[in-house]
C-alpha cells in the first residue's frame, strides 16, 4: 500500500541553511550538503529544498548547488526556487532533481503548468501556495515573494486550476504556523483535500510526531513536510538535524490504517 | 563494465554516483562505438514518453543499441520512462517504443482508486514478487521503492512480470525477458532498497 510521505524542508537563505518563523527572522541552522549527508543516513522519504533567496532577488536557481545536492541525494528531491521557465525546470530534473517546485511563475500564469508538463512530465511539476489569514475577515489569501506580496487571486480557485491544467503536485504552505510549531492549520488543509484529487503536501506548524500523525490519520496517504521539527530538537530550539526511526516511522502509519 | 546511456534524459548523474560508491566500474557514454565495451546497460529516462523517444533517436545509439540488445543479448536495465520505451507504444503519445518487449504503455485507471489522492502514483509503496529473480535479492519488498508515474507497462506475456504494485489494480513494476529488464520505481532514489537492485544488475 502507497504510504504516506514525511518529508523534511530545507530552506536556503545566503549559501547556508536557515528556518524562519511565519516566514522572518532566518535562523541558521547548518551546511545544506552536510545536512543531505544526515539525511541520506536517516533514510527519509523525501527532501524538499527552498531557495529563498531567488525569486524575491529575481534571480535564477543556483544550479552548480543543486547539481552538488541532487548528485549527493539517495531519496527523492524536490528543488524550488526562482524557476521561472519550462527550460530551466528540465535542466534541473537532468541535473537530477526529481520534483520541480514553481511557485510565482505558476500564479502569475496559470497556464504555464502544461508547458511545464511537457518539458518534464506533469508527475514532476509541483505547485506551492504560500497561504496566510489576512484582512478582517482573516479570509485565507494567497502570497508570493516569501510572503510580502499578497495576491488577488483566490487559492482554492487557483489549486482547483492549477490541477486541472495539469500539475503532479500541490504544497500547501501556512505562512501563519510556519515555525511556530503549533500544528497543522487542519481547517486549510482539510478544505484543500476535500476539493483536490492530486497528491498534496502539507507544510507549516509540525511541532511533534504527533502532528503529523493528526496529519496520516485525517487524510493518508499524504504528503507531511516539516522544517523546524526535523532540525531543532527540544524547547530551547538546539540546533540537531533528526528523523523518525523505521519503527517510530511505521506507527505513525499504523495509527492511520 | 557497466555503461550508462547518457542520451539526455534521466538520472545518470546518481546512477554513476551509485556504482561509484559500489567500486564498480562504469562509464557514461552518448558514444555509440564506447558502448560496445559494455557488459552490461543501465537505460535512464523521465519526463514524457514521446520527448525521451526523440531523444534517444537523435541521439545516434539506436541502431548500437539494438544490436547489443537484440543480437549480442547484453543485459540491459530501463528506468522509469527507460522500461516504459522498451515496449512498443504508449497511450501517452504517438511515438513507437523501442519494442524490444512485446507490450504497451497505459494510464493508470484513476476510477479504480476509491480514495485520495489519485495521479500521479508518488510516494514509497511495497511490491510483490510474482516470480523469483535474483534482480530483487536481498531488497525489502515490504520497505519497497520509490514511484513517480502516471503510465505503466503492460507485457504482452504474463510470464516476463517479476513484480507488481498495488495502486488500484496491480501493476507490473519490473520485468525481465531474457537479457532485457525493466524498472518502473526509481532505484536510483530508493536508498539502501535501490543500491541493492544496482548491485544485482551488475551481478548478473
Amino acid at each position: 500500500m502507497l504510504r504516506s510521505r514525511i518529508t523534511p524542508v530545507l530552506l536556503i537563505h545566503n549559501n547556508g541553511l536557515v528556518k524562519t518563523v511565519k516566514f522572518k527572522d532566518p535562523k541558521y541552522v547548518g551546511d545544506p550538503l552536510n545536512a543531505v549527508r544526515i539525511f541520506n543516513e536517516k533514510e527519509v522519504d523525501e527532501l524538499m529544498v527552498i531557495d529563498i533567496d531567488r525569486s524575491s532577488q529575481g534571480l535564477t536557481p543556483d544550479f552548480d548547488l543543486i547539481e552538488k545536492l541532487a548528485l549527493e541525494c539517495r531519496m527523492p528531491l524536490c528543488y524550488g526556487g526562482g524557476i521561472k521557465t519550462p527550460e530551466q525546470a528540465l535542466r534541473l530534473v537532468n541535473l537530477g532533481v526529481e520534483k520541480v517546485a514553481i511557485s510565482s511563475a505558476l500564479i502569475n500564469e496559470p497556464e504555464l503548468a502544461k508547458e511545464f508538463s511537457d518539458a518534464v512530465g506533469q508527475q514532476s511539476v509541483v505547485a506551492v501556495l504560500d497561504i496566510k489569514k489576512s484582512g478582517w475577515s482573516k479570509k485565507y489569501k494567497l502570497f508570493t515573494i516569501n510572503g510580502k506580496k499578497e495576491e488577488k487571486v483566490d487559492p482554492f480557485g487557483l489549486a482547483c486550476e492549477l490541477q486541472s491544467i495539469g500539475v503532479g503536485e500541490i504544497v500547501i504552505n501556512s505562512i501563519d504556523n510556519d515555525g511556530t510549531m503549533t500544528g497543522y492549520d487542519m481547517k486549510l488543509n482539510g478544505s484543500m483535500r476535500d476539493m483536490l484529487d492530486l497528491p498534496i503536501t502539507f507544510l507549516g506548524g509540525a511541532g511533534s510526531l504527533t502532528d503529523i500523525r493528526q496529519l496520516i490519520e485525517a487524510f493518508s496517504p499524504v504528503g507531511a513536510a516539516a522544517g523546524s521539527l526535523f532540525v531543532f530538537k527540544g524547547k530551547y530550539r538546539a540546533v540537531l538535524i533528526n528523523y523518525p526511526n523505521e519503527a517510530d516511522k511505521h506507527s505513525l502509519y499504523n495509527q492511520s490504517v | 563494465m557497466i555503461g550508462i546511456i547518457d542520451y539526455g534524459s534521466g538520472n545518470v548523474k546518481a546512477i554513476a554516483n551509485i556504482y561509484k560508491h559500489l567500486n564498480r566500474y562504469y562509464f557514461v557514454t552518448n558514444d555509440p562505438v564506447a558502448l560496445e565495451k559494455a557488459t552490461h546497460l543501465v537505460l535512464p529516462g523521465v519526463g514524457a514518453f514521446d520527448q525521451t523517444m526523440n531523444l534517444l533517436n537523435k541521439s545516434g545509439l539506436r541502431e548500437k543499441l539494438d544490436e547489443l540488445v537484440l543480437e549480442k543479448k547484453i543485459p540491459i536495465m530501463g528506468i522509469c520512462v527507460g522500461m516504459q520505451i522498451m515496449t512498443e507504444s504508449s497511450e501517452e503519445g504517438i511515438e513507437r517504443g523501442l519494442g524490444w518487449i512485446k507490450g504497451e504503455v497505459k494510464k493508470i485507471d484513476d476510477q479504480q482508486l476509491t480514495r485520495k489522492p489519485k495521479l500521479p502514483h508518488m510516494g514509497w509503496n511495497n511490491v510483490t514478487l510474482t516470480r523469483e529473480n535474483s534482480i530483487l535479492a536481498n531488497t525489502s519488498l515490504e520497505k519497497g521503492f520509490y514511484f513517480l508515474h502516471s503510465y505503466f507497462v503492460i507485457p504482452e506475456e504474463n510470464g516476463d512480470v517479476v513484480a507488481t504494485v498495488d495502486y488500484g489494480t496491480r501493476l507490473t513494476c519490473v520485468f525481465k525477458r531474457n537479457n532485457i529488464i525493466g524498472i518502473q520505481f526509481h532505484p536510483e532514489k530508493s536508498h539502501r532498497n535501490g543500491v541493492e537492485v544496482f548491485k544485482n544488475f551488475a551481478d548478473l
